[in-house]
């Protein structure tokens, strides 16, 4: 398939034609009988997983299935900050392997991400949090993880709307900055990877719910769909908040909980933050956005939730946090509200493997924070397909490891902030 | 926010509550007969489902007592309280 290159030279020709003839950026096909491999969820992991399975391993008879719409479920719903300062050295290069790709992204899809590497400030409000906060940064840094500690004086420099006043109830103390981290634009990911995936020859499919997986003597043999019965020898299922529910579609147990996670936009103001802001003493984080809106979150709803909703309390609480950080922002008044279903694991680490069903591989359990990690996991994800065996970046990440104990235990880094 | 039915209080905002996550799950009467799949199993499997979820609740900030409530995880219905 030949695409059209994006190009100052094309925004310019389709200027000029008044934006009429541009050519479509994916093709929808309607699905075949058979295919090399399928990748069900059609967020930004699948995508990815689908154009390196395409562009590394050559595998390009694959279909990515998605029941709504690409990019509908939490990559189009996530506050999109990038960062990889995790504390295990089995995180940290996995989520550092995805921030190297996110760096050269937009050029190898030849599409804008608008991956801006703002930087990334984690506050420390306590004597135990700043502890922990350059424990973390001295492991960052022996993982070869940019990574510093910056004071209160440091932090006011750069943020001069913050709160740094001593005479708080939760003063901030200092922070860990990632200059690296920031943000991305999270639709034009999922785009991005979608038109590139195509253009490999990979069908993407919407509109094609799965609703069975097939087996037979333990191996994988194909999906029941809303569109027919689809055949493959390899299934991979990333499908975020639902991986449960397709786990017993081949009658597995995941150890996972669906919670609801919203997010909140302001109105749109001037520019006034241009970092990311996130502490999990207070509970909430902050960025905004290149239209000017703020844009903020905090922690999940308590209960277990497939509804896209949650809690008004728990709105509340996020403003708090952000009011404490930032009182001027008291009367930003906010736009837009809603939630996501994201699949918590109890290390607060991803599942990214094989399965006891052959040819069935599940990539799940990402939680809160599996944004930054869309490039990584579908690199690891497509090495795990096509090779029938994990890369070393994601062989820890195994669902072995609830039953051998060797857990990655990601809660101090990982928690409120995404 | 769900309206909450505790057994013993009648009805108050969820914020009054801590949630407990999935009911009926009893720990395992022989600990040393368990083999690793079985602790993992009991540990850390749940059953996560979409739809009617029984689950425990404990009115932390009322009278502190644990129950069971079953509701919908779609439309967060609480469809019944024991
Ligand atoms: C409010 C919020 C804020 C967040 N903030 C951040 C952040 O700042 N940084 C960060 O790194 N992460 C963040 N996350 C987490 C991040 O969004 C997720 O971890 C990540 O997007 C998961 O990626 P995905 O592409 O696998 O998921 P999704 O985009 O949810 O894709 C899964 C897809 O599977 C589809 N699907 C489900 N069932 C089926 C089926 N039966 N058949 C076919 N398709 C199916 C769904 O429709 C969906 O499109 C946030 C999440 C939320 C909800
Ligand atoms: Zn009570």
């Amino acid at each position: 398939m030949t695409r059209q290159k994006y190009s100052i030279f094309s925004l310019l020709r389709n200027a000029v034609s008044r934006n009429e003839n541009w050519q479509q950026a994916w093709r929808s096909p309607a699905p075949r009988k058979k295919y090399d491999a399928l990748i069900v969820g059609g967020g930004g992991h699948g995508l990815a997983t689908a154009y390196y399975l395409a562009k590394e391993h050559g595998m390009r008879n694959v279909a990515v299935l998605e029941k709504g719409w690409i990019g509908g479920g939490n990559t189009g719903r996530n506050t999109t900050i990038v960062r990889s300062n995790y504390l295990w050295t089995e995180a940290a290069l996995l989520y550092e392997k995805s921030l190297k790709l996110w760096e050269g992204l937009s050029r190898d899809l030849n599409y804008n991400v608008m991956f801006s590497q703002r930087g990334v400030y984690n506050l420390g409000h306590s004597l135990q949090d700043m502890r922990d906060i350059e424990r973390r940064v001295g492991a960052n840094r022996l993982d070869g993880i940019d990574a510093e500690v910056v004071t209160p004086e440091q932090i006011k420099a750069a943020i001069p709307m913050i709160n740094t006043s001593p005479r708080v109830r939760y003063p901030i103390l200092g922070a860990s900055l990632q200059r690296r981290g920031g943000v991305a634009r999270h639709d034009a990911v999922a785009w991005g990877f979608a038109r590139a995936a195509d253009a490999l020859g990979v069908d993407i499919i919407q509109q094609c719910e799965v609703t069975g997986i097939y087996r037979d003597h333990g191996r994988v043999t194909g999906v029941e769909t809303r569109r027919g019965r689809i055949e493959a020898d390899r299934v991979g299922v990333v499908v975020a908040g639902h991986a449960s529910v397709l786990a017993g579609m081949a009658g597995l147990r995941l150890p996972l909980e669906s919670h609801p996670l919203q997010a909140y936009v302001s109105e749109p103001l001037k520019p006034v933050l241009d970092t990311v802001v996130m502490s999990g003493a207070v509970h909430g984080y902050i960025s905004q956005s290149d239209k000017g809106e703020l844009v903020i979150g905090a922690g999940i709803d308590a209960y277990n939730g497939y509804g896209q909703r949650g809690s008004f309390h728990t709105i509340e609480h996020a403003m708090q946090a952000i009011i404490e950080l930032f009182p001027a922002f008291s009367r930003v008044r906010m736009l837009r509200q809603w939630g996501g279903i994201v699949d918590v694991s109890p290390d607060a680490c991803p599942i990214i493997g094989k399965t006891p069903v052959q040819g069935l591989y599940f990539n799940c359990g990402w939680g809160t924070g599996g944004f930054k990690a869309t490039p990584g996991s579908g690199w690891a994800f497509a090495h795990t397909i096509a090779r029938d065996e994990p890369h070393d970046l994601n062989a820890p990440f195994s669902l072995e490891r609830f039953t051998t104990g060797a857990l990655i235990d990601e809660h101090g880094a990982a928690a409120v902030a995404h | 926010m769900l309206l909450i039915n505790c057994p013993w209080c009648g009805p108050r905002d969820e914020s009054e509550f801590g949630y407990g996550g999935e009911a009926d799950i009893a720990r395992p009467a022989n600990p040393d007969a368990l083999t690793d799949e079985e602790w993992a199993d009991y540990l850390f499997m749940r059953k996560n489902p979409r739809g009617l979820h029984r689950e425990q609740w404990v009115h932390e900030h009322g009278c502190r007592r644990w129950f069971v409530l079953e509701r919908d995880t779609v439309t967060y219905e609480i469809t019944d309280a024991t």
